[in-house]
């Protein structure tokens, strides 16, 4: 472990760096998470660690705390190279990380909490406490050690989960998105604790795509964005907007998906849609009203977490709305009340829904690829007769959809999860296209696939709009929402808060009116995040 | 698709084991596994012990089938006992007190006992459905009910008529019953036929049927199922009921073939056998079958084990050990089968231009 005890001021570029990773790259399946890595941070930092959701922070931090081992690169820590092969290891050599969703149980009290899984290091009697006290103190825990860890508030939770990883010895803590769920006074008290704690030598890898946060905390920043790092600045001469620059990139699609297939027939209205749940004051989806013509793709742009998922699952009829009317217009203008309809029906009305998580929500991973080809059709022909699934035409059909969507499988009868990522997506694409939708919900159509997946789908959805289909698109991609969509609404914390013409704007503008940076509203909702679902 | 090995190697290393762990018990019995063994297949070939095994395997069967329509959709239905006996009071009193030209009377009393075995189903239903109750807890207490309730029916006062020291339902006239397939001394039922006719209805409604695919969808991912347009609370409902109704028919080979009614007397438990023989047969029709000849003839010819002074209950712990190997083997050879499954289509599609080298776009994982 670390050995000198001099207080570290914010200056990079001292002795030993405290974690250096170089060339980590990861591959799972069909996708590559982490390509050719390389971070150093210096000891005694707070180095922040930033990108889009989806570009590869959560896998590296993985990697870096043991739970997940790279196929290429190596670590090293305090200048010794070492192999994490497990937690352990890595709680070994100096590393504690501090979940985004804590990892505590309810029903114990502090202490327990603390001591759980490290009894051996100074047992659970007077020393552990003892031990206990001193961290506490150290990090402005005030709860007594015998509270049950459910009569704390989230900071204080937060705080017992730095104690933990500290009282495992931790020089070197990951703090994993640890703002999402506290309010602005919270957040200036971690931030407190975090520069309180840098002075005694701690460093620290904070993980956030809040610019604002990040440049009040970091002594430097990595960005990473899909998948690997693009770049390390000093935070204190940066400015937000070139930071954004770096996050979501600045080389946009070729323009020639632009000629406008918008008409102005109606298909999905979406009426002062709201959508609350108990125990929450701030409704998830807030008055949302939008309309999406034929022809048009209509993007959703927003930082995870405020309600796009939601409102997916409201259109698909996965939720229902506590209040607001969806209507879905036929070819011959006559609107058709979704509302109370249950997912079948509106299916059956004419939505295709590409889910955002595949594996949860479109595919029966065991089943072969045809019987998959049934999953939200199996009322409608060529899948079925009513009651009857005629399984000659499903087999048929499936064959059609892996020819034309170009679905690399040795055959219709091997089960999806064997497929790769990019080729069930394909498979996806091709079934929620069939049976002639009028409006398709695509959500993250395209994430975690292989590039030339992504260009297939993007080119099978240009030709559905060109044929008169209405989209509604959720990305994190920025490229790819500018690059498909005519019509770009912004998302922050349940409401549809502007507007934007992806002709013009550019994915800086974008990423500010995502992240709510230079909008002040967001400093003042003190809800924050934590009231939306994953 | 998964190949001969995922559905024939594990229950044949499932028997093999626990043929192995029932020797060891064996011989720690002070006997000899070979004489034991022997012994009990050469029961079968004695008197009607072959009858015997294949009407018990009948009952087993339907019992195998009402759990496992359940089982399709991670639905515990535990309530087949007390479904089946309440259907089989209800039908047998139907029965007793109607009086019908043969095959309508038959008929009829089939369709009471389905009804009844649904309506009893129905409780935990609309609970679960309605009041988000586990069906596990509500079946479990139905079960204990059921006793009080056939106590009551089969009360003198009630339906029940007092022969000799027996209290059961009145007798069911022989224009009710199904009639046997006598076989040398024995009498083979002659519901093994609508037993059978019942297993490829299952296996139709399974794999032919949207009904069978949702079932299967909710039981394989709730969430692909909700967002492919299955209602899971209509699933869990229709799902229970259905499973209710073929349970209510378990009993009908006795009482129609053999007893002709129900009393105090009347054998219990099926129900909790057909968990057993499900699990067995992976919800599978024909591997129910088999599981159920398999769990009769342990049943029918441990008898055989008394001759040679071993405790019969050695054949309990051979039925509990087979089950527990099997649910072990199937998930080992499940998970061996997919791993093979991905390198192959690996392996059919390398070379075939896809980069592994390039930067994922967005790739989170």
């Amino acid at each position: 472990m670390s050995t000198s005890e001099s207080p570290a001021e914010a200056a990079p570029d001292r002795g030993v760096p405290a974690v250096e990773l170089t060339g980590i790259t990861k591959r799972f399946p069909g996708v590559v998470a982490n390509s050719d890595v390389n971070l150093t941070v210096a000891r005694g930092e707070v180095h922040a660690l930033c990108g889009e959701n989806g570009a590869g922070k959560s896998t590296l931090m993985k990697i870096l705390y043991g739970m997940q081992q790279p196929d290429e690169g190596s670590i090293a820590i305090n200048g010794e190279p070492v192999k994490l092969r497990n937690p352990q290891d890595a709680i070994k050599a100096g590393i504690g990380m501090v979940h985004q969703h804590f990892m505590l149980a309810d029903n114990l009290t502090v202490g327990e909490n603390v001591f759980l899984g490290a009894e051996n290091l100074h047992g659970i009697g007077r020393a552990a406490r003892a031990r206990l006290a001193k961290l506490a103190e150290r990090t402005g825990l005030r709860a007594a050690p015998d509270t049950l860890l459910e009569e704390l508030g989230v900071a204080d939770r937060q705080r017992v989960e730095i104690v933990k990883v500290l009282y495992r010895g931790a020089k070197i803590i990951i703090l994993d998105e640890p703002t999402a769920v506290l309010v602005p006074q919270e957040v200036d008290a971690l931030f407190d604790t975090v520069r309180a704690m840098q002075a005694e030598d701690y460093t620290f890898l904070f993980i956030s795509h809040k610019l604002d946060e990040v440049r009040a905390i970091a002594d430097t920043v990595t960005v990473i964005r899909r998948g690997t790092t693009v770049g390390t600045a000093d935070p204190k001469t940066i400015t937000s907007r070139q930071l954004a620059e770096m996050m979501v990139g600045s080389e946009l699609p070729s323009p020639e998906t632009r000629e406008s297939t918008v008409t102005d027939r109606d298909v999905l209205r979406l009426k002062d849609i709201r959508l609350s749940v108990e125990g929450s004051e701030r409704n998830i989806l807030d008055d949302i009203s939008l309309t999406v013509h034929a022809g048009e793709v209509l993007g959703i742009a927003g930082v995870e977490g405020n309600g796009q998922t939601e409102l997916v699952e409201t259109i698909m009829g996965m939720r229902k709305a506590t209040g607001g009317t969806i209507e879905l217009v036929e070819h011959d203008g006559v609107a058709h009340d979704l509302t109370k309809l249950g997912t079948l029906a509106r299916r059956e009305a004419g939505i295709g829904y590409i889910a955002e998580d595949r594996t949860r929500h479109s595919l029966l991973l065991t089943q072969p690829l045809w019987t998959n080809r049934i999953l939200g059709y199996q009322s409608r022909k060529p899948v079925s007769n009513g009651q009857l699934l005629d399984i000659a035409a499903v087999r048929e059909d499936t064959r059609r959809i892996v020819e034309e969507y170009d679905v690399r499988t040795p055959g219709i009868d091997v089960p999806a999860a064997a497929l790769s990522g990019g080729n069930q997506q394909k498979l996806i694409v091709g079934r929620e296209l069939s049976g002639e939708p009028v409006l398709l919900v695509a959500s993250h159509p395209t994430r975690g696939v292989d590039v030339g997946a992504q260009a297939l789908i993007w080119e099978q959805i240009r030709q559905a709009r060109a044929d008169g289909l209405a989209v509604v698109l959720v990305s994190a991609d920025l490229d790819e929402l500018i690059g498909l969509s005519d019509t770009i609404r912004v998302m922050l914390r349940g409401r549809l808060v502007s507007s934007a013409d992806p002709a013009t704007v550019t994915p800086q503008e974008l990423g500010s009116a995502m992240t709510g940076a230079g909008a002040e509203e967001s400093e003042k909702d003190t809800d924050a995040e934590g009231g939306a679902t994953e | 698709m998964s190949s001969w090995r995922t559905k024939v190697l594990p229950p044949l290393l499932a028997i093999v084991f626990a043929l192995l762990l029932s020797a060891i018990a064996l011989i720690i019995s002070g006997a000899d596994p070979l004489t034991a063994y022997g012994t009990m297949v050469g029961q079968l070939f004695k008197g009607s012990t072959a009858v015997d095994t294949v009407n018990l395997a009948t009952v087993y069967y339907l019992a195998g089938l009402a759990v496992a329509i359940g089982f399709q959709m991670n639905l515990f239905n535990i309530g087949v006992e007390g479904q089946y006996r309440f259907a089989a009071v209800t039908a047998a009193i139907a029965g007793g007190a109607l009086d019908l030209p043969p095959v309508i009377h038959t008929v009829v009393i089939l369709l009471v006992a389905l009804v009844a075995g649904a309506a009893y189903a129905a409780i935990p239903a609309i609970l679960k459905v309605t009041r988000g109750v586990s069906e596990v807890i509500s079946t479990i207490m139905l079960n204990s009910i059921v006793g009080g309730i056939v106590a009551f029916l089969i009360n003198p006062d009630m339906f029940g008529v007092l022969t000799g020291n027996n209290l059961a339902t009145k007798p069911i006239a022989p224009s009710g019953h199904v009639p046997g397939i006598p076989l040398g001394s024995a009498t083979l039922f002659g519901f093994v036929v609508i037993a059978a006719l019942i297993g490829v209805g299952y296996w139709f409604m399974l794999n032919r049927t949207r009904f069978g695919f949702e079932l299967k969808a909710s039981g394989e991912s709730p969430t692909a199922a909700a967002a492919g347009g299955v209602n899971a609370k209509k699933m869990a409902l229709v799902a229970m009921l259905v499973s209710g109704a073929v349970a209510g028919l378990i009993a009908m080979p006795e009482l129609l073939g053999r007893d002709y009614n129900y009393g105090i007397t009347s054998t219990q438990m099926y129900g909790f056998t057909g968990i057993a023989v499900a699990l067995l047969g992976r919800n599978h029709p024909g591997g129910i079958a088999l599981g159920a000849l398999l769990w009769a003839f342990l049943d029918k010819s441990a008898v055989s084990l008394e001759q040679i002074h071993v405790s019969k209950e050695i054949a309990t712990i051979m039925q509990g050990i087979i089950v527990l190997s099997v649910v072990v083997a199937y998930e080992v050879v499940r998970r061996a089968d997919l791993a093979a499954e991905q390198r192959r289509v690996g392996r059919a599609l390398a070379g075939n231009g896809r980069k592994g080298s390039s930067v994922a776009e967005g790739g989170a994982v």
